[in-house]
C-alpha cells in the first residue's frame, strides 16, 4: 500500500525540523556578526568622527618688531633666536585684546589665558614669521588652535564639573570660550590637518595628526607590494606549473602553509635579528618594516596564487601546449592571465593584512615618536632609510597616551585606516569583475 | 559509394608510413597501460583507434606527440619514428614535435580569447607569418579549411568561447592546423558534440585527409567506420587487431574485435 503525498511522514519531518533548526542557526550566526560590526562602527565612529574637527580661535595678532626682531633688518639668523616661549605672550595679548574688544570681562591669571592657546600655536605662528620675515611689524590674522580642554569643551568631552578638577583648565576659561564661540570668533570646523600634521607630544593632543603615519604606512606598502608580488607570484608559479611533485616541494608547501599561521609578531623578531642587527639597515625605518611585512604578506599571497593557478582549468594548457607552446609560454600567455584576478585578490587581501599589522613593527622600532617627515630617499640613509612611524602603530601608541584628547584622535585613525582597507577591498572586488574571464 | 570508399582505401594503403610504433610499452607508475605496441600509420590517411573505456587508445595517442611528458608518472618506452625520426629521442625537442603533430581534445578548448587570437596564436609562437597580412592569410586559410570561415569571418574579433559547441571544436582544429602540422591528432573530437556538429566535422575530417596524416579515438563504431580507411582494435592495452577499416568491421581476424563491434564486450 502507498502512503499519501499529501501527508508527510516521520522521517520527512524529522528531517524538515533538522533543515529549518540549521537555517536558524545560520541566520543566528549572521545576526550576532552583523550586531558586533554594528557595535564596533558605533564605537569608533562616535569616538572618532570629532577628531576631523578642531576648534580654532580667529585672532588678529600684532606682531611686534622690538620682540621679534631686535636687529630690525630681518635677519633670519637674528629673528631666530626668538624661540617659542618668546611667541607665547604675543598670543596671549592678542587674545587678551581680542576679549577686550568684545567686551568679555575676565579675572583669569595670564597663564590661564595662556592655556586656552595650544602650545603649538606659537610653533605655528613663528614658523610662519620665519618664513615671511616681511610680516614683522604688522597685524596679522591667524587662525590658532585652541588647547586640547577648550576643544574637549566643544565636543562634549570637557565639561563644567570636569574642569573644576582639572589643573589645565577651569569652569571661568570655558565660560569666555563659549562667550567667544557666541561671538564666532572661536570655531570648530573640519581640520584637514589631522591627515598632515605629525604626532604632537603628550601635552597638545589638539595638534596631533596622523601625516608622517599614512606616509610611513604608504612607503611600506610600496615595498611590500614591490617584493612580494613578484617574489610570490615567481615562486608559485614554480611551485604549480615546473617544480616535480616529490618529497622535498610536499616539505616546502606545508611550510609554506605553515609560516601563513606563524604569529606575526615572530615576524618582528625575526625582522629584528636579520635586517637591523645583522644586515643594520636603520630602525624604525620603512625599509625594514616593509621588508618584514613582505615576510609576513608572502605565504598569504603564494597561496591565493597557487589556488588561482589550480583553478585554471587543464584543458587550457593541454591547448597551448598542443600548438606547440612551450610550457613558459602556456603559463604567461594563457594560464596566468586567467590567474590574474586571483592574484590580484589575494595580493590586496594580503596588502590589507600587511597595513593593518601592528605586532611586528612594535619589534622593529616603529613605535618610536616621529615628527620628522620621512624622505623616501636620501643618499645618508638609502631608500625610505628614514625613521618613520605606521598607521595602526600610531593608533596602538595614541591610546597609552594620558590626556583624553588623545583617545579622539587614535579613534580617528581608525577609521582612517578602517576607509583605507574599505577601498582596497573595493580595489580588489573591482579588478576581479573587471578582468574576470569565462572559458 | 561503397565502391569509391573502397578505392581510396586501396589507394592509402599504398602510400607513405608517416608514424611508426615499434614495441611501444606505457607504464603509468606501475600501472602497464600499453603493452607492446606496433603500429604503422600512413600518410594521408584517416586511422581510427577504437577500443573499451580504459583500453589505452588515448594513451597511445598522447604518446604520438609527447603530451604525455606533462603526466609526471608517465613512463614510454619502445621506439615511435615520425619520418623515420625517433621522437623519444634526448634531442628532439617536444615543443617542436607538436608543432609538426597537431592535437584536437576531447573536449572543445578553445582559449578565452578572440577567435582571431585563437587560430593565430600558433604561428605566432613559431614565427610563421613574417607580418600581419601573413598572419591574415594563415587565419583566413586555417578556418577554410576548417569549414567555419562563412560562419565567422564577420565576427573574427568576437570571443572563441562565445560560439556553440560544434563551432568551438571546428576553432580548436582550425588553430590545429594553422601551425601546418603533418600529422592530426584527435582524441574523442566529437564526443562532446550534437549529431550535426558530428557531422560536420566527420566531413571535415574526410576533407583533411587530403592535407595531413589524421588519427582519431573515437568510441564511436559507427564514426569510425564512416571516416577512417584504417582502424585499429585497442583491449587493455593491447593492439588487438590493425587493418583496413573494412576488413575490421566485415571480416575481423580476433575475436576479441569480433565481440566488441558486435557489442558484446565494452
Amino acid at each position: 500500500m502507498s502512503t499519501s503525498l499529501l501527508t508527510t511522514d516521520a522521517r520527512t519531518k524529522k528531517r524538515n525540523a533538522a533543515e529549518a533548526r540549521f537555517k536558524a542557526y545560520g541566520l543566528g550566526a549572521i545576526i550576532v556578526a552583523m550586531f558586533a560590526l554594528v557595535i564596533l562602527l558605533t564605537s569608533v565612529l562616535g569616538n572618532g568622527l570629532s577628531s576631523f574637527k578642531q576648534t580654532f580661535i580667529a585672532l588678529e595678532v600684532e606682531l611686534p618688531e622690538d620682540k621679534l626682531d631686535k636687529s630690525g633688518v630681518r635677519d633670519l639668523a637674528v629673528m631666530s633666536k626668538v624661540t617659542t616661549i618668546g611667541y607665547a605672550p604675543i598670543l596671549r595679548n592678542a587674545l587678551l585684546a581680542t576679549l577686550a574688544e568684545q567686551g568679555i570681562e575676565t579675572e583669569l591669571s595670564n597663564k590661564e589665558i595662556s592655556n586656552m592657546i595650544s602650545k603649538e600655536a606659537a610653533a605655528t605662528v613663528r614658523n610662519r614669521v620665519l618664513g615671511n620675515p616681511d610680516l614683522v611689524g604688522q597685524t596679522v590674522r591667524f587662525d590658532v588652535l585652541a588647547s586640547g580642554r577648550i576643544d574637549g569643551f566643544f565636543k562634549g568631552r570637557v565639561t563644567m564639573e570636569s574642569a573644576a578638577l582639572d589643573n589645565n583648565t577651569s569652569p571661568e576659561a570655558l565660560e569666555i570660550a563659549q562667550a567667544l564661540a557666541d561671538a564666532g570668533i572661536m570655531q570648530t570646523k573640519f581640520n584637514w590637518n589631522f591627515f598632515v600634521w605629525p604626532d604632537a607630544s603628550d601635552q597638545r593632543p589638539e595638534a596631533a595628526g596622523i601625516g608622517v603615519a599614512i606616509l610611513g604606512s604608504l612607503y611600506m606598502m610600496l615595498v611590500v607590494l614591490c617584493l612580494a608580488l613578484p617574489i610570490g607570484v615567481a615562486s608559485s608559479i614554480y611551485l604549480e606549473e615546473f617544480a616535480p611533485k616529490n618529497r622535498w616541494t610536499d616539505i616546502i608547501e606545508v611550510n609554506i602553509s605553515n609560516l601563513a599561521a606563524v604569529p606575526s609578531i615572530v615576524f618582528g623578531i625575526l625582522g629584528l635579528a636579520i635586517f637591523i642587527n645583522f644586515m643594520e639597515f636603520n630602525q624604525s625605518s620603512p625599509l625594514v618594516g616593509g621588508l618584514v611585512l613582505t615576510l609576513m604578506t608572502l605565504p598569504t599571497i603564494i597561496i591565493s596564487t597557487r589556488a588561482a593557478l589550480k583553478s585554471v582549468p587543464p584543458s587550457i594548457r593541454d591547448a597551448a601546449l598542443g600548438v606547440g607552446a612551450s610550457k613558459m609560454q602556456s603559463v604567461f600567455h594563457h594560464v596566468l592571465p586567467l590567474a590574474a584576478p586571483g592574484i590580484l585578490t589575494g595580493t590586496i587581501i594580503g596588502l590589507a593584512q600587511a597595513l593593518g599589522e601592528t605586532a611586528p613593527l612594535l619589534l622593529i622600532g616603529m613605535v618610536a615618536f616621529v615628527r620628522e617627515y620621512p624622505a623616501a630617499f636620501t643618499p645618508e640613509s638609502g631608500l625610505f632609510g628614514e625613521a618613520s612611524t605606521a598607521l595602526p602603530v600610531q593608533v596602538y601608541n595614541w591610546t597609552q597616551r594620558a590626556d583624553p584628547g588623545f583617545v579622539e584622535r587614535a579613534s580617528g585613525a581608525i577609521i582612517t585606516l578602517l576607509v583605507f582597507l574599505l577601498i582596497m577591498n573595493a580595489v580588489a572586488i573591482y579588478l576581479r569583475r573587471r578582468f574576470e574571464r569565462r572559458w | 559509394m561503397e565502391d569509391m570508399i573502397q578505392m581510396d582505401r586501396t589507394m592509402s594503403t599504398q602510400q607513405d608510413i608517416k608514424i611508426e610504433a615499434k614495441g611501444v610499452q606505457v607504464y603509468y607508475a606501475d600501472n602497464h597501460a600499453i603493452k607492446d605496441v606496433d603500429v604503422n600509420i600512413a600518410d594521408k590517411t584517416v586511422t581510427a583507434f577504437i577500443g573499451p573505456s580504459g583500453c589505452g587508445k588515448s594513451t597511445f595517442l598522447r604518446c604520438l606527440n609527447r603530451m604525455n611528458d606533462t603526466i609526471d608518472i608517465c613512463r614510454v618506452e619502445g621506439k615511435i619514428l615520425l619520418d623515420g625520426e625517433d621522437i623519444y629521442d634526448p634531442k628532439v625537442d617536444p615543443v617542436q614535435l607538436r608543432a609538426k603533430v597537431g592535437m584536437v581534445f576531447q573536449k572543445p578548448n578553445p582559449f578565452p580569447k578572440s577567435i582571431y587570437d585563437n587560430v593565430a596564436y600558433g604561428p605566432k609562437i613559431h614565427g610563421l607569418a613574417r607580418n600581419k597580412a601573413d598572419l591574415d592569410e594563415i587565419v583566413e586559410q586555417s578556418l577554410r579549411k576548417a569549414a567555419l570561415w562563412n560562419e565567422v569571418k564577420d565576427r573574427l574579433n568576437a570571443p572563441g568561447t562565445g560560439m556553440s559547441g560544434g563551432q568551438q571544436q571546428r576553432l580548436c582544429i582550425a588553430r590545429a592546423i594553422a601551425t601546418a602540422p603533418e600529422v592530426l591528432l584527435m582524441d574523442e573530437p566529437c564526443s562532446a558534440l550534437d549529431p550535426i556538429a558530428t557531422a560536420q566535422v566527420e566531413e571535415l575530417i574526410d576533407e583533411l585527409r587530403q592535407s595531413f596524416s589524421v588519427v582519431i579515438v573515437t568510441h564511436s563504431m559507427q564514426q569510425a567506420a564512416r571516416v577512417s580507411q584504417k582502424t585499429a582494435f585497442f583491449h587493455l592495452g593491447n593492439l588487438v587487431e590493425f587493418d583496413d577499416t573494412d576488413k575490421i568491421f566485415t571480416n575481423p581476424q580476433d575475436p576479441r574485435t569480433e565481440s566488441y563491434i558486435s557489442g558484446r564486450i565494452g
